[in-house]
């Protein structure tokens, strides 16, 4: 393959990090049973605060710790007002999104063209020669590689140790949960804003390695939307969600690598594509919910219809059955 | 362990649910807890399980007093509380509904705790395979894991509240068996209850709850008279069998055929006469309420007729695949046994409700009109509220009289669900007199009920069900509880 694409190709594992990390942040809180819905607008503040932070204080991480603290804030205004106040998690996320988008672009107006910070690659030794692998995988910055760890210790933590099982327990049934001992408000106090916290990392990693902070939407518009798109459709699960985000950015690489080869083709269609392919794709992920599939598969050949319903029931997948409702214990 | 309570104050809102109740229960002993619905059973229990706590009172363990402010607090103390609804995990598997919220570390040794469930299960015979998931298992499985569970974490002190509802009857058989080996082993059991035989059987000394208060106790030998009496203030007998069937057919059934995607029922053909009472016994699911609801208009019969008998001679109406509100409009009355799900509308005042099963006249509601009824029909049916308390607020008994207040006159059938499903004796017993004063009117009734004490004592004639097969209707009074039970299990069918 050609190496000038390989490392194009390489990109999209970059610019995946801040998808993937609000995918993490808002599997792990919606999986606690709370809906930060607020996302969209999140990802902006934090990235918007991050850019802010780094640049006046000349830190990375402070930048990182700015654009979590932002995020987290957000959350735990959701927390306190869907758990503390029970009021209506999807009403008070969307308000959010609306205000944190506006608050973003308004207090982030004095930053435009401050000098750009951009986080430096760094290559691992070894693992960056292998041949294919190490320019696409291994040859990114730190928190690139934090994104990787990240997948995979949320899908330890919430499957294999026992405090994710409370996890998803408390998403699952509060009142049983609550029987085993769990402090079900608490706990789901603590996913919300930890779920909002690594939102905001994944904002702030994208003005501060993806595009920079210029006051404008592109690019990052929408990226909340699609996150949460990806958490329900990826079945609240970590590897299927990471999995979406870089389908998702992978749709996005590849309007910009086609762009040349079609110059016939109006370029806001590349920009556009990967919205609309992203959701038919997680739809037919997901077709298995409804049952008139079960109904057209009744005609196939015995063999054929065994392999595709098994498929499909593979990729099946359920919410938390408390997501979206507050508990009382009576 | 030995468990004392002492006199437990709890009140939600004026409802004084546990009014100074006292208990003491010794170690290796199964004292049962027996009580109408609302008499403070479930209250003390969930007390004592942390899972609320009392506004006043002591609760000893061994003779010392321990504070328990959580489910938490209670498990660590060694009390383990089985409660009515399976507090469990449904789309989970076995092995992690009960790891979750266990003290294993970190990452738990699924093996090693899989090795303790089995030999932990053997002792008590139980077969549940510790990698399937809970939502396949049978509501007594279901018991039996969260006892599993509750022993694995050390309980000494096991609360079951009402556990034989929903479970089988070999099941109930297995789980008395594995409550007197509990005791044995010197747990103290604490087992609640409104079934009387239940207590009779199982349980070495029982206490008697009303109204929020203990007010007895009793050791074996069991009156049962007496316990009736403390439970309800006052003896209670059921009512003389009365008989209002008329001569005149009400309904034919003609080879009525409804279609499920599970279960085909076909060829069901019966008459239904004025004020006739027939009984639907079987197994759920065995296709009662498949003809049920077909009889109500609400699904639709793939062949057959139900002709309504409207009079003259030889006059009669098919209505097999009308709509719905022309069975309505015509008298037939449908009572679901999910009461808040199908029957009536959460949020919504017991007036409100009224309102709204009237006819409709003029664009608004008309409140003092709506009062008046809602008084009149509140003291008519002896509803415990206010037309103000929404609907979720009554107990079980007194929403099913709401239901009963709802109907429309005039009747001519009425379709119930286990009309007393949940009620403790005396709220079934007034909701057969109110539904026997329908009969004398010339309304026909038939209703399932799982219960075959009711079903023989209220029936005139009784359908038994058995995978979509109906039997012929026998007379209530010729036929024995042994010889339905025969026919509900699938003996005796040619």
């Amino acid at each position: 393959m050609d190496s000038n694409l390989l490392a194009s190709f390489g990109s999209v594992f970059a610019w995946a990090g801040p998808v993937v990390f609000a995918v993490m942040g808002e599997t792990l809180t919606e999986k606690a049973g709370v809906i930060n819905l607020s996302l969209n607008g999140s990802i902006i503040l934090s990235a918007m605060v991050g850019f802010a932070a780094a640049t006046t204080t000349g830190s990375f991480f402070w930048g990182f710790v700015g654009g979590a603290a932002a995020s987290a804030l957000v959350a735990f205004i959701i927390a306190f007002m869907s758990i503390g106040l029970k009021q209506s998690q999807v009403a008070v996320g969307y308000v959010l999104t609306l205000a944190t988008k506006s608050l973003a672009y308004f207090l982030g107006a004095p930053f435009i063209g401050k000098p750009v910070m951009q986080l430096p690659l760094v290559s691992i030794p070894f693992l960056d020669n292998l041949p294919y692998v190490g320019p696409v995988l291994f040859n990114k910055t730190l928190l690139t590689y934090l994104s990787y760890l990240l997948i995979i210790v949320c899908y330890i933590y919430m499957f294999k140790t026992s405090k994710g099982l409370i996890l998803q327990g408390i998403g699952e049934q509060p009142a049983a949960s609550f029987v085993r001992g769990a402090n079900v408000n608490r706990l789901r106090y603590l996913y919300t804003i930890l779920g909002g916290a690594l939102v905001g990392v994944g904002g702030a990693l994208y003005s501060l390695s993806v595009k920079t902070w210029n006051g404008q939407l592109t690019g990052i518009d929408g990226i909340g939307w699609i996150a949460l798109a990806i958490t329900i459709f990826g079945g609240w699960h970590p590897i299927r969600g990471a999995i979406g985000a870089y389908f998702f950015v992978f749709l996005q690489w590849l309007g910009i690598a086609l762009q040349p080869l079609l110059p016939n083709v109006n370029s806001r269609i590349f920009q556009v594509a990967p919205f609309p392919l992203m959701i038919l794709a997680l739809l037919f992920v997901n077709i298995g919910n409804a049952d008139w599939v079960d109904r057209t598969l009744a005609g196939l050949p015995e063999d054929a219809r065994k392999i595709i319903s098994r498929l499909i029931r593979g990729m099946r997948t359920r919410g938390p059955a408390a997501l979206g409702t507050p508990f009382e214990n009576e | 362990m030995d468990v004392e309570l002492v006199n437990i104050y709890k009140t939600f809102g004026r409802v004084h649910a546990n009014d100074g109740i006292s208990l003491k229960v010794k170690s290796g002993t199964i004292q049962g807890i027996l009580g109408e619905n609302g008499a403070g059973k479930s209250t003390l229990m969930k007390i004592l399980s942390g899972f609320i706590q009392a506004d006043s009172g002591d609760i000893l363990l061994d003779g010392s007093k321990v504070v328990i402010q959580s489910p938490a607090d209670s498990v660590k103390l060694g009390i383990g509380m089985l409660h009515q609804d399976p507090q469990d995990f449904p789309p989970m598997k076995v092995i992690d509904n009960l790891i979750i919220g266990s003290p294993v570390g970190l990452f738990p040794n699924r093996k090693k705790i899989i090795k303790q469930f089995e030999e932990l299960q053997k002792q008590f015979n139980f077969a549940i395979s510790p990698d399937t998931y809970v939502d396949t298992l049978t509501v007594g499985e279901r018991q039996q894991l969260e006892i599993l569970r509750l022993l694995w974490l050390g309980a000494e002190v096991l609360i079951l509240d009402e556990p034989t509802t929903g479970i089988s009857a070999s099941q109930k058989a297995l789980l008395f068996e594995t409550i007197r080996k509990l005791a044995a082993q010197g747990k103290a059991i604490l087992f609640v209850s409104h079934k009387l035989d239940e207590i009779e059987t199982l349980c070495s000394q029982v206490a008697v709850f009303r109204q929020g208060k203990n007010v007895g106790s009793m050791v074996p030998p069991y009156s049962t008279e007496h316990l009736v009496e403390m439970m309800f203030g006052k003896t209670i007998a059921r009512s003389e069998k009365t008989c209002d069937t008329q001569d005149q057919i009400n309904f034919e059934i003609d080879k009525l055929k409804i279609d499920d995607r599970r279960l085909v029922i076909k060829d069901v053909s019966f008459q239904i006469r004025r004020g006739e009472v027939i009984g639907l016994a079987g197994m759920e699911g065995s296709g009662q309420a498949m003809i049920l609801r077909a009889l109500a208009g609400i699904i639709r019969p793939t062949g057959g007729h139900i002709y309504m008998m409207d009079g003259k001679p030889d006059g009669r109406v098919d209505l097999a695949g009308k709509h719905y509100f022309q069975f309505r409009n015509l008298g037939i009355s449908f009572l679901p046994a999910a009461r808040l799900e199908e029957g009536l509308v959460q949020g919504l005042s017991l007036a409100e409700h009224f309102a709204l099963a009237e006819k409709q006249e003029g664009f608004l509601i008309d409140r003092e009109e709506v009062e008046k009824l809602s008084q009149q029909r509140i003291s008519d049916f002896n509803i415990r509220g206010t037309p103000e308390s929404r609907i979720e607020e009554l107990s079980g008994g007194n929403q099913q009289r709401a239901e009963l207040a709802l109907m429309r006159n005039p009747l001519r059938l009425l379709l119930l669900e286990h009309p007393t499903r949940g009620l403790d004796i005396e709220s079934s017993m007034y909701i057969w007199t109110k539904l026997k004063q329908r009969c004398a009117e010339g309304a026909s009734i038939l209703f399932i009920s799982s219960d075959l004490d009711e079903v023989v004592h209220y029936s005139d004639r009784i359908l038994v069900f058995f995978g979509g097969r109906v039997s012929p209707a026998f007379d209530a009074s010729l036929v024995t509880i042994d010889q339905l039970g025969q026919l509900i299990g699938g003996k005796g069918w040619s």
